[in-house]
């Protein structure tokens, strides 16, 4: 039980996929500029992370480790993992409307986020098993969400405050991103 | 050679059966959508600046089709666009003329001197709610540009302590007029080239004392208008665009010179 919860921890706040892995910085940095927009993206990163994870792991333990063709992971979890979003896209589309339009455009464009691939690769490096695996892959959207909504919080207290014209925009975001970044690092006495 | 060969095979079938597998789902859950939505999604401009009061033209689409929003709702598309979609609907589009914002205050740096010292956050709308009255005139332009930042055309920037907008970038979105805190920005339509840069309601001597170039509601432009298009309305000049003729005459007689003349070249 332990190991599980200890994944779950490690996955969202010890290696926090963006802010210790720099994953996915592109989507964290470019939609943090508003909260909803933030929380409904972390949502739908959740959302992929956890079943992409899932999928990954049978493909690779029953397509890929027989046949021996482990060195081909990169390219079939980018394929499936793509198509995995479309038909989850399509059936929350037809099934519940409301969780559709809340994730909105979000959920077609995490399907190339690298954190996503970066998930499923990392439970095969690390040689989880199924449930492992779906733990993971839910730790890391969880540690997803907590970045892009803090650093959404910062950002709507940047907006308001009177910053030097060159660090305006982008630099600050950076700046900020960078202060969260060692801020995480403190998490990792946690795993001790 | 036979690792590639397996290699490729086992990539081919997984793209084969993940192709199969989305066409599937595709028919299984597939839903209906209105086939009008995307022709009226072409016809919008696309910019989705959200001026139209829903989050961007795909939201706008969907609204026109379903009958919630009317066809001539994107101010920036204007006339054209309306008639367009109004095809699609079978609608009748009253065409809408295009609008330009607009800011009724002169009341630069030169004609009104400051009265406050304020040192909080470089925001119209900051500055107004700390109460303190930075310039002489309270009617005017407060000059921390609320209105630059929302402007999606880059249209409208301060210039000398007054907000001026660029007639030929402004696209009549309407995001500055609800940002500005003094309601001074107003959408006039393209064609009415007569406006007055002037907001302040005080009597004429309580003008002058805080503004050279306030209306002081002389009322020498009513008497010059011959359309009735012209009137002092709480010692402030109003023009009525329905009615007037853009003869001009009251801008070349108004004695403050707030009646700006918009055409060309002015």
């Amino acid at each position: 039980m332990t190991t599980y919860i200890m994944i779950i921890v490690t996955c969202a706040l010890i290696n926090n996929v963006v802010l210790i892995q720099f994953l996915g910085i592109c989507s964290f940095l470019g939609v943090s500029q508003q909260m909803k927009a933030s929380v409904s993206l972390g949502m739908a990163v959740t959302l992929v992370t956890t079943v992409s994870s899932a999928v990954a792991w049978a493909l690779y333990t029953l397509i890929l480790v027989p046949l021996g063709l482990e060195y081909m992971k990169t390219i079939v979890f980018i394929l499936v993992i793509a198509a995995l979003v479309q038909c989850v896209e399509m059936f929350l589309k037809k099934t519940s409307p409301a969780i559709y339009k809340a994730l909105g455009i979000y959920l077609p464009l995490i399907t190339t986020n690298c954190a996503v691939l970066g998930v499923a690769l990392t439970n095969v490096q690390d040689e989880y098993n199924l449930l492992q695996s779906v733990l993971a892959g839910l730790g890391t959207g969880l540690g997803y969400t907590l970045a892009i909504v803090l650093l959404a919080g910062i950002r709507s207290r940047i907006d308001e405050s009177d910053l030097p014209k060159p660090l305006r925009g982008a630099p600050v975001v950076l700046l900020s991103a960078a202060l969260m970044s060692i801020a995480f690092m403190g998490f990792s006495g946690l795993g001790r | 050679m036979s690792g590639i060969i397996i290699a490729t095979v086992v990539l081919a079938v997984i793209g084969v059966v993940v192709g199969v597998a989305l066409v599937s789902v595709g028919r299984k859950f597939h839903v209906d959508t209105d086939p009008r939505v995307t022709e009226v999604r072409d016809c919008l401009p696309g910019n989705n600046c959200g001026a139209c009061g829903y989050a961007g033209c795909d939201a706008m689409a969907e609204a026109i089709a379903a009958g919630e929003a009317p066809v001539n709702g994107c101010p920036v598309g204007g006339g054209p666009v309306a008639e367009k979609i109004g095809k699609i609907m079978g609608v009748d589009a009253a065409a809408e003329e295009r609008k330009i914002a607009f800011v009724r205050c002169k009341g630069s740096c030169d004609v009104t001197k400051e009265r406050g010292e304020y040192v909080g956050i470089r925001d119209c709308r900051a500055a107004v709610l700390s109460g303190i009255s930075i310039w002489e005139c309270d009617y005017g332009c407060v000059g921390f540009g609320s209105c630059v930042n929302v402007c999606p055309e880059n249209a409208i920037h301060v210039e000398n302590g007054v907000a001026i907008v660029d007639r030929k970038k402004c696209i009549g979105c309407g995001l500055c007029v609800k940002a500005c805190p003094k309601h001074l920005i107003e959408l006039i339509p393209a064609s009415r080239t007569q406006a007055v840069r002037c907001s302040n309601h005080d009597k004429g001597r309580a003008v002058r004392n805080v503004c050279n170039a306030g209306c002081i509601g002389c009322g020498l432009c009513v008497r010059q208008c011959a359309y009735d298009a012209i009137h002092v309305d709480g010692n402030l000049a109003h023009i009525d665009y329905a009615k007037c003729e853009l003869c001009g005459k009251c801008d070349d007689k108004c004695p403050a010179h707030i009646i700006a003349d918009l055409r060309e070249g002015n």
